[in-house]
């Protein structure tokens, strides 16, 4: 080990405080403690909006129920929207990507530990408020887009919208606080040696995530603002009756709503490119492709926010442009999967829970995509906008996507962050039950939207298969209640009885696991020298390290 | 670039956005203006315009403020001074013409001009009030002589200045926009 050298970029160990009691995680600005706080207030949301699909999907099980009235299920589906994007996806991302980007890069922590902390606690805080709205007279009931005129007083008897307004404000600025703090931690703190070029994928799809929020986020701070005028100042930006544009607000939500998605897609592309590499022990197939069609992603994802309002009737050329913008961006998205495909060809594939849930996001996704795809055929739109086969696009997406994805991330990280290794035969259970529960649940949901189902109605006639088929989806989405069980159980005995997991548990190259599991405070006493894009390889095989191979390569 | 200006820079990116969206709804209810107060039968562009002098003579001043600190001279806290009572005579300016919109009835609920006058501008008067809390938190840090020439006070005094000129050049663009467009 003669040949690991220390950086000056490590600052030496002060002090050692134990990371026990409550004060210590309150208070702490360490990007490790900050990163578990963000991952549990996910889980911890992610039960609440679950909750709230449950009852939806009890509410839909048989024509006709009555399970809950028609306000508390537009409150339940507004708030299931609602905190799953917000209160879980981008949480959980930016809690995985606030604890592993200094590891990767080799830093002690992030730019700015405490507007770090800012962010979490803010975000948190957006999030309670906006579950406050329930014992403060009704939760929103417009749904996440809060539709103009719906969402106005006229229409939205209840604070509910206002709540909405104000805790999404606080969720944007503590994203948009913690974006700005990820780019500067990327572009400032890298170790020496490690250049732009040979950052793990993880780092790049992080920061062009990161430029996506900075730009996104006020375009949904700057919408809030002014709905909170139309709410609270009895103004009329958004109210057609006043003179007022209502589709003013649909392409203002939508320049935020649709980078957003891949807001919330790209850092399920990140642990997919450090997941799939690692576990098929092969280096990943077209590096710089993978990097370069993220930044494609990034900018085509500003020219396509119409494709959401095809039916609104904004004319024939405007629909033109927007469906091929949507469509042009299929192209570096299925970039990215057939390098994925090709990073798994040929190599020493290890089915850990890890990769399992890796493999199937592929399958899931590709298929989320399709129908993505076809939403944007104009005509196919006006058909089936608004029913359940959006519904389940939109699940695959961010369910078989960026759920996924997730999950895959954590059964990969968590023996970092804990020490110790997630049991293998319990993940098993989980992931079959995941996978088969929410492939029960959301594939007939295309069926039931081609068959004319519209979404977010409380009920639904006595037709030819509709019950079957929503009957379906409702034990489906028990299974998954099954799933997480599952999971909840897999993460208390592991913690107590896990295996030891040791530094470098999956044998991976990037720098995190250069560390001990769980890490010290200072995150680092020595870093590895890096040459290459997988320092912990070259350190294993001096022999066949990348960069000797490229030089015999001829490269 | 350091740290803390780059970090600045990407949060005034992330206003520029902000305040683009302000700006693109003034502009889409001034070119379909609906009944009740206008631009032009409410507002005093001469008036503003003026107190807006003061705005951009601040940033000057503050530019100044930046030269003396580079040089260490004692001029500094001088010009943080005059910076802040530039920037405190717009604010007042702001508030006055607030006041006197609201004796004649203007209020934000009143027209879509009204409201979007009142987002927009109320917004960048918020700006204008953080940053002379930041320039009044570095004067009072000058004065009391603990403001030194370290590398983190360095970056701080750039990341307050690169704010300020950003709040004034923002005006420049609303300025244009909401009061001489008005009488063109």
């Amino acid at each position: 080990m003669s040949d690991i050298v220390a950086t000056d970029r490590i600052a030496p160990l002060e002090e050692n405080p134990e990371r026990a009691g409550f004060l210590s995680w309150v208070a702490s600005v360490d990007h490790k403690q900050i990163g578990i706080m963000y991952l549990l207030s996910g889980l911890a949301f992610f039960g609440l909006g679950g909750l709230e699909a449950l009852i939806i999907r009890v509410q839909l099980a048989m024509p006709g129920n009555h399970v809950v009235t028609p306000d508390t299920f537009n409150q339940l589906f507004s708030m299931h929207g609602t905190t799953m994007i917000f209160l879980v996806i981008m949480p959980v991302m930016a809690g995985l990507t606030a604890y592993v980007i200094p590891l990767m890069i080799g830093a002690r922590d992030v730019a700015f530990p405490r507007l770090n902390a800012l962010s979490f606690w803010v975000q948190l805080f957006g999030g309670v408020l906006l579950y406050f709205s329930f014992i403060a007279g009704g939760a929103p009931n417009a749904g996440w887009f809060s539709y103009a005129p719906l969402s106005e007083p006229a229409f939205s008897f209840n604070n509910g919208v206002t709540y909405w307004v104000l805790g999404l404000l606080g969720i944007g600025i503590g994203t948009l606080a913690g974006a700005i703090n990820m780019i500067v931690t990327i572009l400032k703190l890298r170790v020496p040696g490690m250049t732009i070029r040979r950052v793990p994928l993880f780092v790049w799809m992080t920061l062009v995530n990161s430029f996506l929020m900075v730009l996104a986020l006020p375009v949904l701070n700057a919408s809030l603002v002014m709905l909170a005028a139309d709410r609270l100042l009895n103004a009329h930006i958004f109210t057609p009756a006043f003179g007022g544009s209502a589709i003013l607000w649909q392409h203002y939500f939508w320049g935020f709503g649709h980078p957003e998605v891949y807001i919330m897609i790209l850092p399920a592309f990140a642990i997919i490119s450090e997941v799939i590499p690692v576990f098929a022990g092969k280096p990943i197939y077209g590096y710089e492709f993978v990097a370069g069609s993220t930044v494609a992603i990034a900018f085509l994802s500003f020219a396509v926010w119409a494709h959401h309002m095809f039916a609104v009737g904004l004319g024939h050329l405007f629909d033109l442009f927007f469906g091929i913008s949507s469509m042009t961006i299929a192209v570096p998205t299925g970039i990215k999967i057939f390098n994925w495909t090709a990073t798994l060809y040929k190599g020493r594939i290890r089915f850990t829970t890890a990769m399992k849930f890796a493999v199937s996001f592929l399958l899931m996704f590709t298929i989320g995509g399709l129908s993505g795809v076809s939403f944007a055929v104009v005509p196919l739109d006006w058909q089936l906008t608004d029913t359940y086969y959006l519904v389940a696009h939109l699940h695959y997406v961010l369910f078989g996507g960026s759920v996924f994805a997730i999950l895959a991330g954590i059964y990969y990280w968590f023996p970092k962050m804990s020490g110790r290794l997630l049991n293998e035969h319990i993940g098993n259970w989980h992931f079959w039950l995941t996978f088969v529960g929410f492939n029960l649940t959301f594939l007939v949901q295309h069926l039931l939207g081609m068959m004319g189902m519209p979404r977010r109605v409380f009920t639904y006639p006595d037709w030819p298969g509709w019950m079957t088929l929503n009957m379906i989806s409702t034990i489906g989405a028990f299974v998954l209640l099954l799933s997480v069980i599952v999971f909840l159980w897999n993460i208390m005995v592991s913690l107590k009885t896990g295996e030891i997991a040791g530094d470098n548990p999956w044998d991976a190259w990037t720098l995190e696991w250069a560390t001990t599991s769980p890490p010290p405070p200072e995150n680092f006493d020595l870093v590895p020298p890096v040459h290459g894009r997988r320092p912990l390889w070259d350190l294993k095989h001096p022999d066949r390290a990348d960069e000797l191979v490229a030089a015999a390569a001829g490269k | 670039m350091s740290k803390s200006k780059l970090a600045v820079v990407l949060f005034i990116l992330s206003e520029v956005v902000f305040f683009a969206l302000l700006i693109v709804a003034y502009v889409y209810f001034h070119a379909y203006p609906g009944e009740g107060p206008t631009a032009a039968n409410s507002l005093n562009a001469a008036r503003t315009g003026v107190f807006s002098i003061f705005l951009f003579a601040s940033s000057g001043t503050m530019a100044l403020a930046s030269r003396s600190y580079r040089v260490k001279s004692g001029a500094m806290l001088g010009w943080l001074i005059v910076t802040v009572v530039l920037g405190g005579i717009f604010l007042f300016g702001q508030a006055h013409e607030y006041m006197g919109l609201y004796a004649s009835g203007v209020t934000a609920n009143r027209s879509l001009f009204a409201t979007t006058f009142f987002t927009l501008t109320g917004f960048h008067g918020l700006h204008v009030a953080v940053g002379l809390l930041a320039i009044t938190v570095v004067a009072v840090l000058t004065a009391s002589g603990s403001f030194g020439a370290t590398e983190r006070e360095t970056e701080a005094f750039g990341s307050v200045e690169i704010y300020w000129h950003f709040v004034d050049a923002v005006w420049v663009v609303i300025f244009s926009i909401v009061y001489l467009w008005a009488f063109l």
